[in-house]
């Protein structure tokens, strides 16, 4: 060490040459998260009758490299609640492990009936995620919140601008743009949800994580779902681990045209 | 010649384990007008009377709204009360704005009983120098708490602080059996006949000094001022004081007015 602080914790130049100083320059903004590192991609989620079912397969991606197969990308949030996060996992860990983890722990430990249910996780998250957005360091997800409410299925979403709307069948990331489709053709609107039964919301989400295996590079055959059902005041949720796609059928993929190693 | 030295703060035990500091704030709650509070199972209500310090001022408040579903009334030091309402205003608003929730009834109760049991334990700090009845409606049903300066709270069916309220705890101490299943109008009628049991001799209930507040399941908390108590005082027939008159006539002008009017420290003004 020597007598100059602002040498301190650098390289000493008598052994590694002179500092480049366009490594740490003040004159420089401090930056922080600009893109995600390690991503998940899709949650899809529908309403039904008497529930909610969300989903989102088991892989951590690190770029294009499927980098982790085994991820849990959903989380149960106290008695009434499935969290689905997509976007970067380190945020992602941060907020279930850390953030979520620490709310249920406060509210439960005063054990006086009250508990925090899905309206109000969501409402907490949206704030969480607000706020990092506004100190510029926003935690890079894409949040769906579903759950049982006031007798009724609740489901919700919000992402790193803290942006808030809720929707009879949601999906981030690519189900954005595949997977809605599907969901809005059996559940166009709020009021078509009363048609639907657990069965076909779970065949219908099926159906959406295969659709996304075929046409998202960033996706796996492997995933989870949790099943959200409600009858009054009362909440069962049931988690399904290590799915695998059934039934696929690459058939479609011979009449892709435009890339890959075909010639037209 | 016989000082207490054991009452200059609120950090030293008397020999016999008391703080004195303490029981002088629990004293200063007995120095304030009586105030009411009751549960039934749809409906919380509370009932205060009001002092003014002379005839040509305004009455102390003593009701006071903290969010749609929550409210108090005090007895004791004003300023005391409208620091720890103001509080609990506070944690209203931020547990709305951040679960989308109105605070439950316990939760705000206990984090103002831990701000008042900190002034206990600190040199150079005192304690509150209120009582709060605490009524609100959350999702586990109407709640009437009362708070007291030691950092203390119980949750109440029927509950009074204030000078005279052991006449009005009487009263809900054999009446409190039947609070459960009262409409939301035998409720107020139990309340202002409790309340005025504590009316000193010659003393009526009036508009001008009774405070009503009303918060239901389906009911968001309103207080109830002047004129607008009219028609429960009609309801209640009697409004006045029980204890033995000597005769209008004969009685003296009470001479209770003799603390000095407008001081921000008086007990209630």
């Amino acid at each position: 060490m020597n007598h100059l602080p602002e040498a301190w914790g650098r390289p000493r130049d008598d052994i590694y040459g002179a500092y480049d100083h366009q490594y740490v320059s003040a004159s420089n903004p401090n930056q922080h998260t600009t893109s995600p590192v390690v991503t998940g991609t899709s949650v899809v989620a529908l309403k039904y009758n008497g529930g909610v079912v969300i989903a989102a397969d088991n892989l951590a991606s690190y770029g294009s490299l499927a980098r982790f197969t085994n991820v849990e990308r959903l989380k149960q949030v106290g008695s009434h609640t499935v969290v689905g996060a997509s976007g970067d996992v380190s945020d992602m860990q941060f907020l279930f492990d850390e953030q979520l983890e620490q709310l249920i722990i406060s509210e439960e430990y005063q054990n006086d009936g009250h508990h925090l249910r899905a309206k109000h996780i969501y409402s907490y998250l949206s704030r969480v995620m607000y706020h990092r957005r506004s100190k510029f360091n926003p935690l890079w997800n894409v949040l769906l919140v579903a759950g049982w409410d006031d007798g009724k299925p609740f489901l919700a979403s919000t992402d790193l601008l803290g942006t808030t709307f809720s929707g009879p069948a949601l999906a981030s990331g690519f189900g954005a743009h595949l997977a809605i489709p599907l969901l809005r053709r059996v559940c166009p609107d709020e009021a078509a949800v009363a048609n639907i039964t657990r069965e076909q919301a779970i065949s219908v989400i099926e159906e959406c994580m295969k659709v996304l295996f075929y046409r998202d590079a960033r996706s796996m055959n492997k995933y989870s779902m949790s099943i959200i059902s409600g009858e009054g005041d009362k909440v069962e949720i049931e988690h399904r681990k290590d799915i695998q796609l059934k039934q696929q059928s690459w058939k479609f993929a011979e009449s892709i045209r435009g890339y890959g190693a075909q010639v037209v | 010649m016989f000082r207490n030295n054991y009452d200059n703060d609120s950090v030293t035990f008397s020999p016999q384990g008391r703080i004195f500091q303490v029981e002088y704030a629990l004293e200063a709650i007995k120095q304030g007008s009586a105030a009411v509070g009751l549960v039934s199972n749809t409906h919380a209500v509370l009932i205060a009377l009001k002092r003014n310090a002379e005839e040509l001022g305004s009455y102390q408040k003593k009701i006071i709204g903290i969010d749609t579903h929550l409210g108090v009334a005090l007895a004791g030091l004003a300023p005391d009360a409208r620091v720890l309402s103001n509080f609990m205003r506070q944690q209203s608003m931020s547990s709305r704005f951040l679960y989308n929730r109105p605070v439950p009834v316990a939760r705000v109760v206990n984090a103002i009983a831990d701000k008042a049991q900190v002034n206990t334990q600190h040199y150079g700090r005192r304690p509150y120098g209120v009582g709060l009845l605490v009524a609100g409606v959350d999702e586990t049903g109407p709640h009437l708490w009362e708070f007291q300066p030691s950092g203390m709270v119980l949750e109440y069916r029927g509950a009074a602080i204030g000078a005279r309220s052991q006449s009005a705890k009487t009263y809900l101490e054999r009446n409190y059996e039947s609070f459960g299943d009262a409409t939301r109008e035998e409720l107020v009628l139990h309340g202002l006949t409790a309340l005025r049991d504590t009316l000193a001799q010659d003393k009526e209930l009036t508009t001008a000094n009774v405070s009503l507040a009303i918060v239901g399941k389906d009911e968001k908390f309103k207080l109830y001022d002047g004129d607008e108590v009219a028609e429960w005082l009609e309801k209640l027939g009697n409004t006045q004081s029980s204890r033995g008159s000597r005769g209008a006539a004969a009685a003296p002008p009470a001479p209770e007015a003799a603390a000095p009017a407008g001081d921000s420290m008086d007990v209630d003004a």
